[in-house]
C-alpha cells in the first residue's frame, strides 16, 4: 500500500504548445490557440473555429521516427509524442524496472483514418492498414510499445469528455492499494470530421472564440490534445530519489443520472463527485485554493457546473477558471491537460486567466478569476463532465 | 481485504442464454461466420418506444444488466462498469456513412451520441438511476477484464458492497466487412460449429453479445463463485505457460489445484497457438473448456466465458458442448480462464466455487 500519489513527470502537446513550457508560458500570457481549422477539409471550416495542433500527421510521424508503411492514427501520434515527454521527464531510463501500467483514455481512437477511408477500404489495398488501428484501444496499446512497455497491466478508458480524469483516477487507486509501482495516465483525442459533426448537431459549437461562464456564451470550440502524467508510489520516490512535482491527493466520479448528453440544472453528478474528491483527500472545501472548471463554455455545462461548485463551496467558492479558451474542449484528453495546468499553477503558485469573460452570468453571482493571480497555492481542484452523465473531479496538492 | 463474489449473471449469446434457470440445454448450430444472438423479447424489459430508438449494444446491455440485477435482488448497485471493445459500433457506422454521404449535411445527433463508448453504461445508469462510480473500458480483448479489476480492486477494499459489471459489444455490418478484407473472419462458414477448433484456417467467426454480473463482496443465496483474481497484459515477453504459472503462485496455487481451464480459442489457427502451449503442455491433465464456437468473437467474448464458468463452478456440471478433451473431474472447485486476440491483450480470471 502506498499513502501518496506522486506525479513525477508529465508531457502535453496541445493548441497553445508542443510541451509542457511552451503550454505554460502561453497559459501566463494570455495566449489562445483558437483559429480556423486548417487540417481537415469540413464545410462548418467558416462557421467553426477550433484548437487545432500545428503538427501534419507527416511532421509528427517523421518527429516519432516511424517507417513510412506505419498505421498510427493523428491519436496514437499525439499521445505518443505526450507520453513520450512525461518518461523523459520523469527521468525513467528503464520502464519495466518497476511495476508499471499505461491507463489512457480516448474518445475518437482511430475515427480520423476511418473516415478518411471508409468507402475506398473497400475496392483499394492501399490504406487497409488503417482498419486494425479504429479501435480505441489501439492507440493505447501504440504508446505502450513506443515507451517500450511490455506485459503490463495497458487499458483504455472512454467515458466522452471525463476520460482522461478517470484514468487518472484508476492510476491513483492501483498505486494506493499497491497493484502497481508506477502508472502513466492521460489522454489523448485528435479532430475529426466525425466529433465536428457530432457536435454540430448538438448545436453547441461556437462561431467565435469561447467564452466559458459568459452569460452570452455560444458554445464551445473542439480542439486535439494529448497530455499524459507519470504518477509514481511512495516506495518509487524513495528509492529513486524523485523529484515530486505534486500529489494526486483526492479523486471521485459520480453520474448525473439524469439526460445522455445534457447534465442535470443543478449539477447532481458534478456535486457528487467534487464532494467525494474532498473525502478521498480528507480536506474541507474551504482548503481548495483553485478549481480549474470543467468550463466548455456550452448554456447547459457552465450553468451546471456553476451550480455544483455553489453548492459544494456555499458562499465560499474559491477563484475559478476554465482553460477551455485557450485550448478548445479536447474531449478525452481534457482532463490530462488541465491535470498538467493544475501541476503547473502549483508549482508557480498562479491561477490562470478564464479568457474572453465579459459579461457575469444571471443565474448565479460567482464570477471566474479573469485577469492572472499570483497566490500561494496547496490544492488545485480539476472538473471533468461529461456525456453519458460522466463527471469526475481530481484534487491535486503540492504537499503530500 | 474482502472477498469478491459473482453474485448473479445475465446473458445474452449466440446460445439462448437469457434464461438463468437453463445452462446450455439446446445448442444452436450456426452454419454462418457472423453468428447472431438469441434476442430475448425486449418489450418485456424495455418500454417499445424506448427500445425502438436504442442501439442494439443499449438493448442488449440493459436486458442483461437487468437480468443480472433481478437475479441479485438488487434494484440498485454502487458502481457501474462496463467492457466495450467498439460500443455501439452501428451508430458509428451511420454517422460516418451519413458524413460522406450527404457531406456533412441533415444529420442528425441521434447516431452520434449512441457512438459514444460510454453509452450502455450511461443508459443503464439512467433506466436505474444509479449516480455512483460510472466507467467504461474499451481496451480491445482486456475490455471486460478492465471492469473486471477495477471493480475488483473496489470491493476488495470495501469501496463498494454491490458493482454491476459487464461486457458488450454488437456487429457492425460495414466494420464486420472492413475485418474481411483484412481476413481477421473466416471465409467460410463452419459446418458443424464445433469444428471451430479444427478448421485451420485464418480469421474467427465474428458475433455478438452482452454479459453482465453482480458483483459484490458478500455472499448471497444466488452466488456463483468468487473472483480470486485478474491479470492482464499488453503483450507477452514470456511464454504464456511461464506466465500462467506465475499467476497460480501468486494465488497459492499450483496445476494440480485446476479443475476446468476455460480457453478463448476462437479457431484462428495463427493465434490459437497461445492456447493450445498451455492445452498440450501444462495444463493437458486438466479439463479444458472452450466456448468461442458457441459465441462467436468479439472484444468482449470472454465475458461469456466468464459467464460460463461461473456457471460450472456454480451448478458443477460442465455441458459435453464446452469440452475441449474428457478429463471429467469429481467436482469443479477453481476455474482458470485465459483469453487474448490476435496475440495481444493477454488476461489470466482465476474463480472458485464458494
Amino acid at each position: 500500500m502506498s499513502k501518496g500519489v506522486a506525479i513525477t513527470g508529465m508531457g502535453v502537446i496541445s493548441a497553445i504548445g508542443n510541451n509542457v513550457s511552451e503550454n505554460y508560458t502561453s497559459l501566463i500570457e494570455g495566449k489562445k490557440g483558437i483559429s480556423k481549422i486548417s487540417k481537415i477539409d469540413t464545410i462548418h471550416k467558416n462557421a467553426i473555429m477550433v484548437g487545432e495542433i500545428d503538427f501534419t500527421n507527416e511532421a509528427l510521424e517523421e518527429k516519432l521516427g516511424l517507417p513510412a508503411d506505419n498505421n498510427y492514427s493523428r491519436t496514437a501520434l499525439l499521445g505518443v509524442v505526450a507520453a513520450k515527454q512525461a518518461i523523459k521527464n520523469a527521468g525513467i531510463t528503464d520502464i519495466n524496472k518497476y511495476k508499471t501500467g499505461l491507463i489512457s483514455s480516448t474518445s475518437v481512437g482511430g475515427m480520423d483514418k476511418t473516415e478518411q477511408y471508409y468507402y475506398e477500404y473497400l475496392d483499394d489495398v492501399t490504406h487497409r492498414k488503417y482498419i486494425e488501428s479504429h479501435h480505441a484501444g489501439d492507440s493505447t496499446q501504440k504508446i505502450a510499445k513506443q515507451l517500450g512497455l511490455e506485459q503490463s497491466l495497458v487499458t483504455t478508458i472512454s467515458t466522452a469528455c471525463s476520460s482522461a480524469a478517470n484514468a487518472i483516477m484508476l492510476g491513483a487507486r492501483l498505486i494506493k492499494s499497491g497493484e502497481l509501482d508506477r502508472v502513466i495516465v492521460g489522454g489523448k483525442d485528435c479532430l475529426s470530421k466525425f466529433t465536428i459533426n457530432g457536435f454540430k448537431t448538438l448545436m453547441i459549437l461556437s462561431d467565435t472564440y469561447n467564452s466559458p461562464f459568459d452569460e452570452n456564451r455560444k458554445g464551445l470550440n473542439l480542439g486535439e490534445a494529448a497530455a499524459f502524467l507519470v504518477l509514481e508510489s511512495d516506495k518509487v520516490v524513495k528509492a529513486e530519489n524523485k523529484k515530486v512535482l505534486a500529489y494526486v491527493k483526492g479523486y471521485g466520479n459520480a453520474n448525473d443520472a439524469f439526460h445522455q448528453t445534457a447534465s442535470s440544472e443543478n449539477g447532481d453528478g458534478a456535486t457528487l463527485a467534487m464532494e467525494q474528491a474532498l473525502k478521498v483527500a480528507g480536506l474541507k472545501p474551504s482548503e481548495i485554493d483553485y478549481i480549474n472548471a470543467h468550463g466548455t463554455a456550452t448554456g447547459n455545462n457552465d450553468l451546471s457546473e456553476g451550480r455544483a461548485i455553489q453548492r459544494v463551496f456555499g458562499n465560499d467558492v474559491p477563484d475559478f477558471s476554465s482553460t477551455k479558451a485557450y485550448t478548445g474542449h479536447t474531449l478525452a484528453a481534457a482532463g490530462a491537460i488541465e491535470a498538467v495546468y493544475a501541476v503547473l499553477a502549483l508549482q508557480n503558485n498562479v491561477i490562470y486567466p478564464n479568457l474572453n469573460f465579459k459579461t457575469q452570468m444571471k443565474e448565479f453571482d460567482i464570477t471566474p478569476q479573469t485577469i492572472l493571480k499570483e497566490k500561494e497555492l496547496q490544492t488545485v481542484l480539476s472538473n471533468s463532465l461529461g456525456f453519458g452523465g460522466n463527471c469526475s473531479t481530481v484534487i491535486f496538492s503540492k504537499g503530500q | 481485504m474482502e472477498k469478491v463474489y459473482v453474485n448473479s449473471v445475465g446473458s445474452i449469446s449466440a446460445q439462448k442464454t437469457f434464461d438463468n434457470t437453463q445452462f446450455l440445454e439446446e445448442i444452436i448450430s450456426h452454419n454462418e461466420t457472423v453468428l447472431p444472438v438469441v434476442n430475448p423479447n425486449y418489450k418485456d424489459y424495455i418500454p417499445p418506444a424506448a427500445a425502438r430508438r436504442m442501439a442494439k449494444g443499449i438493448k442488449m446491455g440493459v436486458v442483461a444488466s437487468k437480468l443480472a440485477l433481478e437475479e441479485a435482488g438488487l434494484e440498485n448497485v454502487d458502481a457501474i462498469i462496463t467492457g466495450t471493445g467498439m460500443g455501439c459500433v452501428r451508430d458509428s457506422e451511420k454517422f460516418v456513412s451519413a458524413i460522406i454521404d450527404n457531406d456533412e449535411q441533415y444529420l442528425t445527433p441521434t447516431s452520434f451520441i449512441q457512438s459514444t463508448h460510454n453509452t450502455v453504461g450511461g443508459q443503464i445508469a439512467l433506466g436505474i438511476k444509479c449516480k455512483g462510480y460510472n466507467f467504461t473500458y474499451v481496451h480491445a480483448s482486456n475490455s471486460f477484464e478492465s471492469s473486471l479489476l477495477d471493480a475488483k480492486l473496489m470491493l476488495n477494499c470495501d469501496e463498494a458492497t454491490n458493482i454491476l459489471i459487464g461486457g458488450v459489444d454488437e456487429i457492425g455490418e460495414q466494420t464486420t466487412k472492413f475485418h474481411r478484407l483484412v481476413n481477421h473472419v473466416k471465409a467460410t462458414p463452419i459446418i458443424s460449429s464445433s469444428e471451430l477448433i479444427e478448421s485451420n484456417t485464418e480469421g474467427a467467426i465474428f458475433s455478438e453479445g452482452a454479459n453482465f454480473f453482480v458483483l459484490g463482496n458478500h455472499k448471497i443465496e444466488s452466488s456463483y463463485a468468487e473472483v480470486v483474481g485478474v491479470k492482464i497484459y499488453n503483450t507477452l515477453n514470456s511464454s504464456v505457460s511461464e506466465l500462467a504459472q506465475q499467476f497460480l503462485v501468486e494465488n497459492d496455487l499450483s496445476v494440480n489445484d485446476i479443475d476446468a481451464l476455460v480457453l478463448g480459442n476462437n479457431g484462428d489457427i495463427t493465434f490459437d497457438t497461445y492456447y493450445n502451449e498451455l492445452s498440450n503442455g501444462m495444463f493437458l491433465k486438466t479439463q479444458q473448456v472452450y466456448y468461442k464456437h458457441l459465441c462467436g468473437e468479439f472484444n468482449t467474448a470472454s465475458s461469456f466465458g466468464f459467464w460460463l464458468a461461473s456457471k460450472v463452478l456454480k451448478s458443477q456440471y460442465l455441458p459435453e458442448v464446452a469440452k475441449l478433451n474428457k478429463i471429467n473431474p469429481s467436482s469443479f472447485k477453481i476455474a482458470l480462464l485465459y483469453n487474448q486476440y490476435r496475440g495481444e491483450n493477454h488476461s489470466f480470471t482465476l474463480l472458485r466455487k464458494c
